[in-house]
């Protein structure tokens, strides 16, 4: 009975098969995606950690895919830039063809879906969680694409921590029909919970707008945090010794 | 069995720096290389050309930084010939990347790209470990580098004359040797910019002095003993 064994966090392969594994290096954390009134918001922090170091505090982790799509991922950043690189070429390909058509979101998610999952089945995986989300012909669409392929639609999406930390959150709050506003104020919610609760998230984000109009990313921008509890200020008043 | 620790980051001995400023680049890099706890070279160049515009800052491993580093520089070549004129500092980096991320199972570097171009003027591309390319006002390498993301959040600034940012660089390897075992030996720096490029070497007897490090001196017999004026008897 042969089972896959996930040894310390590596995907390692049956004994007797040619081993093939990764680790990953500069990591991206969590990114949240929802609908909207108007299309879709996805919200991602600009940090590349490299192991417990905050190595890098400008990584856009949300890209523009052609005009419909928007990719938002967490994971190792080197494998992020290489599916740029292969949506790219997809993208370029889909304009040469010049016939009136033009891939729309469901379609590069299915791409996307392909591809971690035939990288999965070699044992080598594109060590990446993804957030597809896009709007064409009025229609929304919101995904998700996990680094073994585990792949699924829904109303709102997280990766990473945002699992954890943001997905009860949005289950709670998230209703048909949110405005700009509230969803923008929905997503600031999350990242802020995100801000205090995972060591890996970093005080500068870019929430991406998309809608039938088109994408718009915005500029990095930090959020403010409250920490002004009497709890916090005496936190062992009556109890010398305890945290 | 090996365990991997995934919140260790794998870090490499040496210190490299990369830094931008109103003009060109500073490229800067200690000089020791460590085979475990011994020196095999006290005084290695780890700043390696490129082109005549664009050089490498390697750290990791010395056999594989240099075989990327010949492959780089045999491409750029052709590259150049074909091109008819310098390459500019991205496609060199886009080198390097490709490289470092088709081979990311085999290789150990940590790479800084930087040069000068008439399109883009000064640049400074990372190629951490994995093989992502991050393209940075300043960038800072190896294992020393780990001394050094406090001072450069403190010190850095956008903008700095050519001086300033050579001796930012100086000053920031300096500090990385004082406090990392696998850095030490001499400062090297490379200067790039419109009017060429530039190299300077500091020997530690240059370099200001830190914490709890003492000015050199040839003797002890100078300050102390039949010199001065005699070993004091102890007393009991």
């Amino acid at each position: 009975m042969d089972l896959i064994q996930i040894r310390g966090g590596n995907l390692v392969g049956h004994e007797s098969d040619s081993q093939r594994t990764q680790y990953p290096y500069v990591t991206g954390t969590s990114v949240i995606g929802i609908k909207y009134k108007d299309g879709i918001l996805i919200a991602a922090d600009m940090g590349g950690s490299y192991g417990s170091t905050i190595r890098y505090k400008s990584v856009e982790r949300i890209k523009p895919i052609g005009k419909h799509s928007l990719l938002g991922a967490s994971g190792e950043i080197s494998d992020f830039q290489e599916i740029l690189r292969n949506l790219d070429e997809l993208i370029l390909y889909d304009n040469m063809w010049d016939d009136g058509n033009t891939l729309g979101p469901k379609e590069v998610h299915n791409y996307l879906t392909r591809m971690m999952y035939n990288r999965r089945n070699k044992f080598n995986p594109l060590w990446n969680s993804l957030v597809l989300g896009g709007v064409k012909n009025g229609q929304k669409y919101l995904g998700t694409v996990s680094m073994i392929g585990v792949h699924y639609e829904d109303n709102h999406v997280a990766t990473g921590f945002g699992n954890h930390l943001a997905k009860p959150i949005l289950r709670d709050e998230w209703h048909e029909d949110l405005s700009f506003e509230d969803g923008v104020r929905l997503l600031e919610k999350c990242m802020r919970v995100l801000l205090y609760r995972d060591r890996s998230a970093v005080n500068k984000l870019q929430i991406a707008k998309l809608t039938e109009e088109g994408v718009t990313v915005s500029p990095p921008y930090a959020l403010k945090t409250h920490w002004e509890f009497n709890s916090f200020k005496n936190p062992t008043a009556g109890a010398e010794g305890s945290w | 069995m090996e365990k991997f620790d995934l919140d260790a980051p794998h870090s490499t001995g040496t210190t490299i720096i990369g830094v931008t400023y109103n003009g060109g680049v500073v490229l800067g890099a200690d000089s020791r290389t460590s085979n475990g706890v011994y020196v095999a070279n006290r005084a290695s160049d780890k700043i390696t050309k490129l082109t005549d515009n664009v050089y490498l800052c390697r750290s990791g491993s010395a056999a594989d930084t240099q075989i990327v580093s010949d492959y780089v520089r045999y491409f750029l070549h052709q590259h150049t010939i074909q091109l008819g004129q310098p390459a500019t500092v991205k496609v060199a980096a886009s080198l390097v990347r490709l490289l470092a991320y088709n081979n990311k199972d085999m290789l150990q570097a940590g790479l800084i790209v930087g040069g000068w171009d008439k399109y883009n003027g000064g640049k400074i591309y990372g190629v951490p470990l994995g093989g992502t390319i991050i393209e940075q006002p300043f960038a800072i390498g190896g294992s020393g580098s780990s001394y050094l993301y406090g001072f450069f959040d403190q010190a850095w600034k956008e903008g700095m004359t050519k001086d300033e940012a050579e001796q930012l660089v100086v000053k920031a390897v300096s500090l990385a040797i004082a406090r990392d075992g696998a850095s030490g030996g001499v400062v090297r720096t490379v200067i790039i910019n419109e009017e060429g490029v530039t190299r300077n070497f500091y020997p530690g007897d240059r370099l200001p002095l830190w914490h709890e490090e003492l000015e050199p001196q040839n003797s002890l017999l100078d300050t102390w003993g039949a010199a001065a004026t005699g070993p004091e008897p102890m007393s009991m």
